[in-house]
């Protein structure tokens, strides 16, 4: 398994959750878990997965998400967990 | 699992308070190349640098990319010159071309800043030793990413006044060397009292004799992270002042720490330290001197100023022993002024004096940093104030330094540019009064009595 996070901030709109899972999809990620929110009037979400089956490789897959987030007019990254973990997790 | 609010919590510590691995910084011993000639000498230093540090700077942006924080820097230190050349330098001039080597060594592997362009004359100076110090100001004016330092003290030594006295003159040739360029050759020394070995941070890095062959050092930063994290307590008492800074130390190491041991697994070198000092840079938002603000200060400089940099270096410190346990090099809060615009105000308001600023250094993790003062100050008072802040540090056993640039041709009020992360500084005001006898008299200040602990 290697995990990392990815989140989507921005304004809602439709089918945001549906393009980015798609993408996943295809690329072989598998999803672990979603939550989502609204913080300070955006849309806020977060996805947990694994990459380690994954098709393309890390940056693309970064480069690739931050471009459809671009389409949707969302800001989209991929961040590898551990940088989360090692802040909030003693 | 991680939640969505942690997640944003980081984030935004990112993106908008300026959260940043300031440096990754490849120390690399230089003591196994040794030869016959010079040129046998700068050789083999140049081999061991490209080759030791061939990856450095793409093993940055990968790491850099996959966590989605950004390192600044990368740079690299190495075993003080005046040790490597001094079999093969017999005069100034020969260190000069190791100068050159070690700048095309940086600029071939892509890092910014290479540091170790350096001697440790804390007790005496060897003629290679008083060789490399006389060539300091001909080195930062012929090249452009060496950086300088000089350890003149110790604790456990006392001060070389000699060196002092003769480090003040070479400030003074480097910044006339560069007259044309706001005397910005200065900006690439500091001189130090109890120097560390393991330090990442610029213009003070140098590998220390007693470190491994290769090692990674990191140097974390976020002035902005505590400031913003401030905002938030805004009016409490002091319990919860320090127990917010304590916590937002803790978590900026950690990322630290992650880098730290990630480059050092890519890299297949050896972790060294965290660094874990508050550095600030001209960027809006990323100021200690802010902090200071928000701690309660009309402006860095007013009264209260030391009492807060020091629950502000004590904090930062607890909070980063608890994060990472090899925590070393500097760790505290840097105050230089030219790089930090609210201490650039300060000044400028006349609020920040130069003897306040020595007050505080009393408290910080360094000392006199990046201050600019009048052209035609004579090399005698760079001295004093150079033996004033290491006296300093001798007594207080702690490390301190001073990194002053005397702006040729420039005078009081005026401002000096040294453009990027170096910012720009208002001339400060210089005590006009001579310490030229005190400067001439020669030899050493003795260690003192708190130094006998054996």
């Amino acid at each position: 398994m290697s995990k990392a996070v990815i989140t989507v901030v921005g304004k809602d709109t439709v089918g945001i959750i549906a393009k980015v899972c798609t993408y996943l999809a295809n690329n072989q990620v598998n999803i672990l878990d979603i939550s989502q929110t609204i913080m300070q009037d955006y849309f806020t979400m977060m996805m947990v997965v694994d990459v380690h089956a994954s098709l393309k490789e890390f940056k693309t897959l970064s480069e690739e998400l931050t471009q459809i987030g671009e389409e949707i007019g969302v800001v989209v990254n991929l961040q590898r967990e551990e940088i989360f973990d090692r802040m909030h997790r003693i | 699992m991680i939640n969505i609010h942690e997640v944003m919590e980081t984030n935004e510590m990112i993106q908008k308070a300026n959260l940043d691995v300031r440096t990754i910084t490849m120390g690399i011993s230089l003591l196994n190349c040794t030869g016959q000639t010079l040129e046998e000498v700068s050789q083999r230093i140049y081999d061991k640098i490209t080759r030791s540090a061939q990856n450095l700077v793409s093993v940055g942006k990968e790491i850099e990319l996959q966590y989605g924080i950004p390192i600044v820097n990368k740079r690299i230190s190495v075993t003080p010159i005046s040790l490597v050349g001094g079999g093969v330098c017999k005069t100034p001039e020969d260190f000069v071309t190791l100068a050159k080597t070690l700048d095309r060594a940086a600029k071939t592997v892509g890092v910014n800043f290479i540091g170790g362009y350096s001697a440790l004359v804390n007790k005496g100076m060897t003629p290679a030793d008083e060789c490399l110090i006389r060539s300091i100001p001909k080195a930062l004016s012929e090249t452009d990413v060496v950086c300088s330092s000089v350890n003149v003290g110790s604790t456990k030594t006392g001060i070389n006044m000699d060196a002092v006295k003769l480090i003040g003159e070479m400030i003074r040739e480097a910044a006339e060397l560069t007259k044309e360029s706001d005397s910005c050759a200065c900006t690439k020394f500091v001189v130090f009292c109890n120097a560390p070995d393991d330090n990442p941070f610029m213009a003070g890095a140098f590998h220390g004799v007693t470190e491994a062959d290769r090692v990674i050092h990191v140097g974390v930063s976020g002035p902005g992270v505590v400031k913003a994290a401030l905002e938030e307590v805004r009016g409490a008492n002091f319990e919860i002042l320090c127990e917010t800074i304590k916590k937002t130390a803790f978590k900026i190491t950690r990322v630290g720490q992650l880098v730290a041991q990630e480059a050092s697994k890519r890299l297949d070198v050896p972790f060294g330290i965290i660094d874990l000092s508050l550095a600030p840079t001209p960027a809006v938002g990323d100021s200690v001197g802010e902090i200071l603000e928000e701690i309660g200060l009309e402006y860095a400089g007013a009264p209260g100023t030391t009492a807060a940099l020091a629950l502000l270096n004590d904090q930062v410190k607890k909070g980063g022993v608890m994060a990472s346990s090899y925590v070393g090099g500097l760790s505290g809060a840097f105050i230089p002024v030219s790089e930090d615009q609210r201490m650039i105000d300060a000044a400028a308001a006349g609020a920040l004096t130069l003897e306040k600023l020595e007050a505080m250094t009393c408290v910080c993790s360094v000392g006199l940093d990046m201050i600019a003062i009048p052209g035609d100050t004579k090399a005698t008072t760079i001295s004093g104030i150079i033996a004033d802040e290491m006296a300093l540090g001798m007594v207080n056993q702690k490390t301190t330094a001073v990194r002053i640039i005397p702006v040729i041709g420039k005078k009081e009020g005026e401002s000096a540019e040294f453009g990027g992360l170096l910012g720009h500084a208002p001339i400060m005001h210089v005590n006009p009064y001579s310490c030229d006898a005190f400067i001439n008299r020669g030899g050493r200040i003795p260690a003192p009595i708190h130094s006998f602990r054996n």
